[in-house]
């Protein structure tokens, strides 16, 4: 099986959906003749043509309402913010113009918007958000969020192929320093449904993107040391939440960490708390731990944004909290 | 872009009649829209046309069937230009089962993709971008459709206006954008929302043909929107028409517009769209009191019915179903 980066995964996913369906196009700041600003689309233009890997001018919001109205008459645009951080601009495009046309019209709007996010590459508080909470929000409008290379591709393919609006944020921090088995088929992963990714009886913790990695790292390290058995959840799917795989390993183990890159207050883990708190309570040997950002922007200098983000530590301390609950 | 009579030269005795039929129809659509508001019966918001109308019927009148209408809140009558029919906006008014948004939205904010018509958001200028959108896919499929668009001039100051224009010019999308400019943006009069000589100038700054027309002239309104439309679907790209007309209500049936001067109401009721028309139409000697009167007959029985038909009709009734947010695949 081909091994392959996360961003050549991201990339694969998006030719295979080119090459299948012509209705299926790209838009966007610098992503033809440039190649896109991580090079997602490199030489995607010479073989698509202009008509379908669109460079636009600098107007996010114009980029993500084109797509919304090419998406109203069946064509299946995929908009690229050139950072997650540009998507604020376009707000009101998503949260009440796609968020809310199948609720209005029942038209089907198979729209996909690229958001490369997150920190841990220097990008300061402008080039590194974790926009997801923001959209979490609001009904209307799925979230995909995958770790691995596997996930990235069969779910940008399922994204293109929904038809309803669909956000994938991808991590840049994960573009080139994670590899794994990419199977050079045509496979699609079911949008709204979790994967465990490690097997355990002791602890469940819930996680997606860069955060898998390390929450990985830690609970090696914590089975090392102590042998207790974490159980990762990885939600690659945000909205709608696979609530079945959560409950059914929290049901197990009692015990639950919840990490994020993204800041804590009001972030997706309050909720996966709060629905876990309502649904499994008896369930319940110890209160759930949330890990995540600082309720902070991103900072720039390497040492500030080290000690804003979670890590491997992070993670393992609060593992090793529940541990001794 | 000149106002080109060309356009004038092709309409028979029928289309000229049709032009006064539809305003007429959204003239009496509207006092009925705003007697159900008075009498409590639509609970939302009702947003006057008056005085705008032949602005929405002469630029909707240049469309053909393929091609597709993105009106706002003030182009009641577009709609019916466009095919839609009396009964169903008058279900969406009322908000009742059957409406094509089933209740779950109000006024002209539903969509009809069988008419090709979409209608607008309350975020003013949020639908441009919309609008350059699906020109864009009549582009991608070199479809020879075209998109009519309206803002209105205080609209005209936000950002996706901007954005939209820019986008769809440097790509010379099939777009027609009207710039309603009825002289007051709520409360707030015209030379608080710019201090340029006139909002067409606006197009130089993308380099499209922009053009500034009597709003209150169904015929000029007409010609100079055909225009466009012919050039936006030779490939030539986008164009902004700058529509002077007059608010002649409130902004929203609550507002009694007590801030614009009894005199400018005056002034602009001298040039009341329709009287002009239909004066025109009389020395023309395509109209005369017979045919008026068959013609004011038809749309009063054709209101009656549709006003008949929408309150006997069932309000929605609450279910899972009507709250859902993405459509499920099989």
């Amino acid at each position: 099986m081909p091994v392959m980066t996360y961003i050549e995964a991201i990339s694969r996913g998006l030719w295979e959906e080119m090459e299948r369906d012509e209705s299926v196009f790209l838009l966007g700041e610098d992503i033809g003749t440039y190649g896109g600003a991580f090079k997602v689309t490199k030489g995607f233009l010479e073989r698509f043509g202009e008509n379908r890997v669109i460079d636009t001018v600098i107007a996010e919001s114009a980029i993500v309402g084109a797509a919304i109205g090419a998406a109203l008459v069946g064509l299946k645009p995929i908009a690229e913010m050139q950072f997650a951080d540009f998507v604020t601009n376009a707000f009101t495009q998503l949260v009440n113009n796609a968020a809310k046309t199948f609720f209005r019209w029942n038209i089907p709007l198979p729209m996909v918007v690229r958001l490369p996010s997150g920190g841990k590459i220097h990008g300061g508080p402008f080039h590194s958000v974790n926009p997801e909470a923001w959209f979490f929000h609001v009904p209307g409008l799925k979230i995909v969020a995958p770790a691995t290379p596997y996930d990235a591709k069969g779910l940008i393919k399922a994204a293109i192929r929904d038809p309803n609006p669909v956000l994938y944020i991808e991590h840049k921090f994960l573009y080139r320093n994670i590899r794994g088995d990419v199977p050079d088929i045509d496979y699609v992963l079911p949008i709204g449904s979790a994967d465990v990714k490690r097997i355990g009886n002791d602890i469940t913790l819930i996680t997606y993107g860069s955060m898998l990695h390390w929450s990985l790292k830690a609970a090696e390290r914590l089975y090392a040391e102590y042998g207790t058995e974490v159980e990762i959840v990885d939600l690659r799917t945000l909205m709608p939440l696979d609530k079945t795989t959560i409950f059914e390993s929290v049901k197990k183990t009692g015990k639950v960490l919840i990490v994020h890159e993204d800041t804590v207050t009001g972030g997706i883990g309050a909720e996966i708390s709060a629905l876990i708190n309502e649904n499994l309570f008896e369930y319940l040997d110890a209160p759930i731990i949330r890990v995540g950002a600082l309720d902070a922007p991103v900072p720039y200098s390497p040492p500030l944004e080290d000690y804003f983000l979670p890590d491997e530590n992070k993670i393992y301390n609060a593992l090793k909290i529940l541990k001794e609950y | 872009m000149q106002t080109s009579s060309i356009y004038l030269q092709n309409l028979t005795d029928k289309d000229y009649l049709k032009l006064y039929y539809f305003m007429s129809l959204m003239r009496q659509f509207e006092n009925s829209i705003l007697n159900l508001y008075r009498q409590g019966r639509i609970v939302g918001g009702v947003y006057s046309g008056m005085g705008n109308e032949a602005t929405a019927i002469g630029s909707a009148f240049a469309l053909d069937s393929n091609d597709y209408l993105f009106p706002m809140h003030r182009d009641s009558g577009a709609h019916f230009v466009k095919g839609q029919n009396l009964r169903t906006m008058m279900l969406q008014y009322l908000g009742r089962a059957d409406s094509p948004t089933k209740g779950r939205d109000g006024s002209g904010h539903y969509a009809d993709p069988i008419l090709r018509i979409y209608g607008n958001i309350s975020h003013l200028g949020a639908m441009i971008p919309v609008a350059a959108g699906v020109a864009l896919a009549i582009k991608y499929r070199n479809e020879k459709s075209v998109v009519l668009n309206y803002i209105g001039e205080g609209g005209s100051n936000v950002g996706d206006f901007h954005e939209a224009l820019a986008f769809s010019s440097v790509l010379k999308l099939p777009l027609i954008l009207i710039i309603e400019n009825n002289q007051y943006a709520y409360s707030t009069p015209v030379y608080k929302q710019t201090i340029a000589r006139q909002f067409s100038d606006r197009a130089i700054g993308y380099g499209i043909p922009g053009v500034t027309i009597d709003g209150t002239d169904v015929l000029e309104v007409y010609s100079v929107c055909k225009e466009a439309v012919e050039r936006a679907r030779r490939g030539k790209g986008p164009s902004i028409i700058e529509s002077v007309t007059m608010r002649m209500q409130g902004h929203a049936a609550y507002d009694d517009a007590w801030y614009v001067p009894k005199s400018e109401l005056e002034k602009w009721r001298q040039k009341d769209p329709i009287e002009r028309y239909e004066s025109l139409l009389f020395d023309k000697k395509i109209l005369n009191e017979s045919i008026k009167n068959e013609i004011l007959n038809k749309i009063n029985s054709e209101i009656q019915d549709a006003l008949n038909f929408a309150l006997n009709a069932p309000l929605p009734k609450p279910s899972e179903d009507l709250f859902k947010v993405f459509l499920e695949k099989d």
